[in-house]
């Protein structure tokens, strides 16, 4: 992991999950704002997938549980794929904040595995 | 059930509104706790076999609790009347005893220190589902 990306990254998804938590509770529909935010965070976690799988080759190794990361990485990576094809399907208010939902347990989660890769065990 | 007076009204399923929400909530913590509790098995179940067994257990019932509130009927509904309790004195138990008995807990589960670590949803969350299964009986 890059800790600044990474310090980008937990940024971006709570912006994201607050924008379209408010948004939604304002009654919006998801819109091509609030979806292109919860892209954001996917394209950001498929770029942190790429730099996990490329670190460890340049000796950037996470100090913690490598099968714990990925865990949490896999499943951060799946929830806005589900968020956004729900919201595809089902084009209610309540869609939106389901987004903003899914984008701030990425931050959570993305924050854990920070901690993981930089902190556990070491 | 005899004392209900409404007109009979073909099964609705539970997963609608703001209660899409809560059931997207559900899911999220589902994932994250069997994500957790595979982990814990594989990697290290010997450390603290009593704490990852309740992960295990826990995670295994969010995930019925969440299929629960999606799918319509009177058995399920009963299913996530469980489920839910089952989870809210699992959250409040094992929350309390983490507090004074630690060596039981030696590695977290999600339910110690009343879920802490998971910005206390799980012992928010079946609190909230309780509300929406008595809001949509």
């Amino acid at each position: 992991m890059i800790e600044w990306f990474t310090i980008v990254q937990v940024a971006v998804a709570v912006l994201a999950g607050i924008l379209c938590v408010v948004l939604g509770l304002a009654g919006r529909k998801p819109t091509d704002l609030t979806m292109g935010a919860t892209a954001l965070v996917e394209v950001l976690l498929i770029v942190q997938l790429v730099v996990a799988i490329a670190a460890p080759a340049f000796g950037n190794t996470p100090s913690g549980d490598p099968l714990e990361f990925w865990v949490y990485l896999v499943s951060a990576v799946l929830l806005p794929v589900a968020g956004g094809f729900w919201a595809l399907v089902e084009r209610s208010r309540w869609s939106t904040v389901i987004l903003g939902a899914i984008c701030l347990a990425v931050a959570v989660m993305v924050y854990r595995m920070n901690v993981i890769w930089f902190v556990q065990g070491s | 059930m005899a004392h209900d007076t409404l007109a009979p009204t073909p099964p609705r399923t539970r997963a609608r509104g703001i209660g899409r929400v809560l059931i997207a909530v559900y899911a999220i913590l589902a994932l994250g706790a069997t994500g957790r509790s595979v982990v814990e098995i594989i990697g290290k179940f010997d450390q603290a076999p009593f704490a990852y067994t309740l992960s295990a257990v826990a995670a295994v019932v969010y995930i019925i609790a969440t299929a629960a509130l999606i799918i319509p009927g009177r058995v399920w509904y009963r299913i996530a009347w469980v489920t839910i309790t089952f989870e809210l004195i699992g959250v409040l138990t094992v929350g309390t005893l983490s507090l004074f008995l630690p060596e039981l807990f030696a590695k977290a589960s999600v339910w110690s220190w009343y879920g802490a670590g998971y910005l206390f949803i799980p012992l928010v969350l079946p609190v909230l589902g309780m509300l929406w299964l008595r809001r949509t009986r």
